[in-house]
């Protein structure tokens, strides 16, 4: 465990260190905040995230690799790694300590996006109306778990290479089609599209913005995530066998 | 080699004294697809000894240093270090090694105390003594001036020393240096070895280089690894005699002698060879050698009777140069029949 501590502590230092952090976090919070205000401006009779969580699965299966991409593939490039990999850590707490310090920038972001519920907040209450905070903090958690995901995802794809512009896009890649997946398969009913519904990000992402937050749903987040980590260990540990 | 001591309860099958040895490699062989990097190499380290791992560039040196750092697994073979098995104990071995691999890997961006902390933490050194350590390899290795700066900034020589520090900033039983003074200025190159020296004298340190004087320099013993295979193993004094044994006699002539007048001159010996070295001013200096060395003395004084115009000759001695050389380049023509002979 002190490991992972040790290692998270020093990516979170890199992330605030380096350019590309600052960059993907205000491009976020640029796109977004553009998407909510328009959003405000046109409907604003609808008191709630509900437009900001609907696009969140995609930009996030973009920004989510971008923040992940070089967490391995540099160190590969570099020669880092082969440093660290002959300290007493196991690759196990390199891949954890790297993902949760992805997690904790992505924490960061999100915490940057708080104004527009609060400014909701107090529209609302102009109006004598409420916001719903139990469906906003529930979206909130539900763009943790996505975003978690996605970034597993991203360094899963991160370990694979040694280039960044690979690992991006390959990271990119699978998020974009496990977000995309049950809108290609569209409407028919039936086994195999409750298979594909269960395998879309969006999907499951879609009842935590309405305020629904289901076991099942958790479940499949941290399931991808567990299996995206464990195959990173494996990939960066392969140079042992 | 360290007197092996009362190791009765030893469960390894190898050598007596394997557990009291540093670093043991037995048999250890490296393959990458068709390509065999380490070919069955075996050598021991005993504690503090300075080894220098000679060789020319792609001989297997930096393979066998990222099998023995758990960096890579062999193919076949065992290496032990500090005791512990680099496969099957790989965490125990690598909280006792200290490593600086080839090129000098760092984290650029961070600054030099920063990352020297960072490898303190990681390397488990407890939280209150963290900081001592960190100045006391910041003290050892002259990084007083830099540790404030960014390791990125930092010129090829003082990245060195950071690289260094971070191998003994836990005090590791075993330190594996991956040519710690290429791409050095002559300066930084003797910097680096007296600070080689240094930790040498508390830690075992295995250090690879394809610099013969170097390790002269350096190193209590040598072990000399060419296309995967050792070649030599020994102190210089040792590998200089190996060189020098029937290794007969250097003979300055004059530049226009060819070979047949050399041999002509000497007359019939048994196992007479000459060979053209090198020029040496207006001379050219040959070696000359026979089963003999007696009678090659004897005719070698008596060569100007036969019209050859001897200018001056010594034992053939045993440089630097020419032990690489022999041990490297000139195995390959003397030994190929002999290494042949071996495989079958």
């Amino acid at each position: 465990m002190g490991a992972i501590w040790t290692i998270f502590k020093r990516e979170v230092g890199a992330y605030f260190n380096s350019p590309v952090a600052y960059v993907v976090v205000i491009l976020f919070l640029v796109i977004t905040g553009a998407l909510f205000w328009s959003n405000y401006f046109q409907e604003i009779n609808l008191l709630s995230l509900r437009s900001f969580f609907a696009r969140a699965p995609l930009f996030l299966a973009f920004f989510a690799p971008a923040i992940t991409m070089g967490l391995l593939a540099s160190e590969k490039r570099s020669g880092t790694l082969e440093l660290l990999m002959t300290m007493p850590v196991t690759d196990f707490q390199i891949v954890a300590g790297k993902f949760l310090s992805a997690v904790f920038l992505l924490g960061v972001v999100f915490a940057m996006t708080l104004p527009y519920p609060i400014t909701l907040s107090m529209v609302a209450e102009g109006f004598g109306a409420q916001l719903d905070w139990g469906a906003t903090l529930s979206g909130y958690f539900g763009l943790m778990l996505l975003g978690s995901t996605y970034a597993a995802i991203g360094l899963m794809a991160s370990s694979w290479t040694r280039d960044q512009i690979v690992s991006i896009l390959s990271g990119f890649s699978i998020c974009f089609g496990l977000y995309l997946i049950d809108m290609i398969v569209g409407r028919p009913s039936g086994q195999v599209t409750r298979v594909v519904e269960y395998l879309s990000t969006a999907h499951h992402f879609d009842n935590m913005a309405r305020g629904v937050i289901e076991l099942g749903d958790v479940v499949y987040y941290l399931t991808i995530i567990m299996v995206c980590l464990v195959l990173a260990q494996a990939s960066i540990a392969s140079r042992r066998w | 080699m360290a007197s092996a001591s009362g190791g009765s309860e030893n469960k390894n099958i190898q050598a007596p004294d394997a557990t009291t040895q540093s670093i043991v490699v037995e048999r250890l062989v490296k393959r990458y697809g068709e390509v065999e990097a380490v070919a069955g190499i075996s050598f021991s380290v005993a504690p503090g000894e300075i080894v220098g791992f000679l060789g020319p560039n792609g001989a297997g040196k930096s393979t066998t240093m990222k099998i023995l750092t758990c960096f890579m697994a062999a193919t076949s073979g065992e290496a032990k270090v500090a005791g512990f098995d680099v496969y099957t104990e790989s965490e125990q071995v690598r909280a006792r090694i200290g490593y600086l691999p080839e090129n000098v890997p760092l984290y650029d961006e961070m600054l030099v105390h920063d990352y020297l902390m960072f490898v303190a933490e990681l390397r488990q050194v407890p939280k209150g003594q963290r900081r001592q350590r960190v100045r006391e390899a910041i003290e050892m290795t002259g990084l007083e001036k830099m540790y404030t700066r960014p390791v990125g900034e930092l010129s090829k020589g003082y990245r060195q020393r950071v690289g260094l520090a971070q191998a003994i900033v836990h005090g590791p039983d075993v330190v594996i240096l991956d040519e710690p003074t290429t791409g050095l200025d002559p300066n930084q190159i003797i910097e680096i070895r007296d600070l080689i020296k240094a930790i040498g004298r508390e830690k075992t340190v295995l250090f690879s280089t394809h610099i013969m004087q170097e390790v002269a320099a350096v190193c209590d013993r040598i072990i000399i690894i060419d296309a995967g295979e050792i070649v030599a193993d020994g102190t210089l004094d040792e590998l200089s005699a190996e060189v020098a044994r029937g290794a007969g006699f250097e003979v300055s002539l004059p530049d226009e002698v060819s070979r047949e007048e050399v041999l002509d001159a000497l007359g019939p010996l048994d196992g007479l060879s000459v060979e053209r070295l090198e020029r040496r001013g207006e001379d050219v200096i040959w070696s000359a050698r026979a089963r003999d060395n007696r009678a090659l003395r004897v005719a070698l004084l008596q060569a100007g009777n036969h019209g050859l115009e001897l200018r001056a000759f010594q034992p053939f001695r045993a440089d630097l140069e020419r032990v690489f050389r022999h041990y490297t380049v000139a195995r390959a023509a003397e030994h190929v029949s002999a290494s042949a002979a071996e495989e079958e």
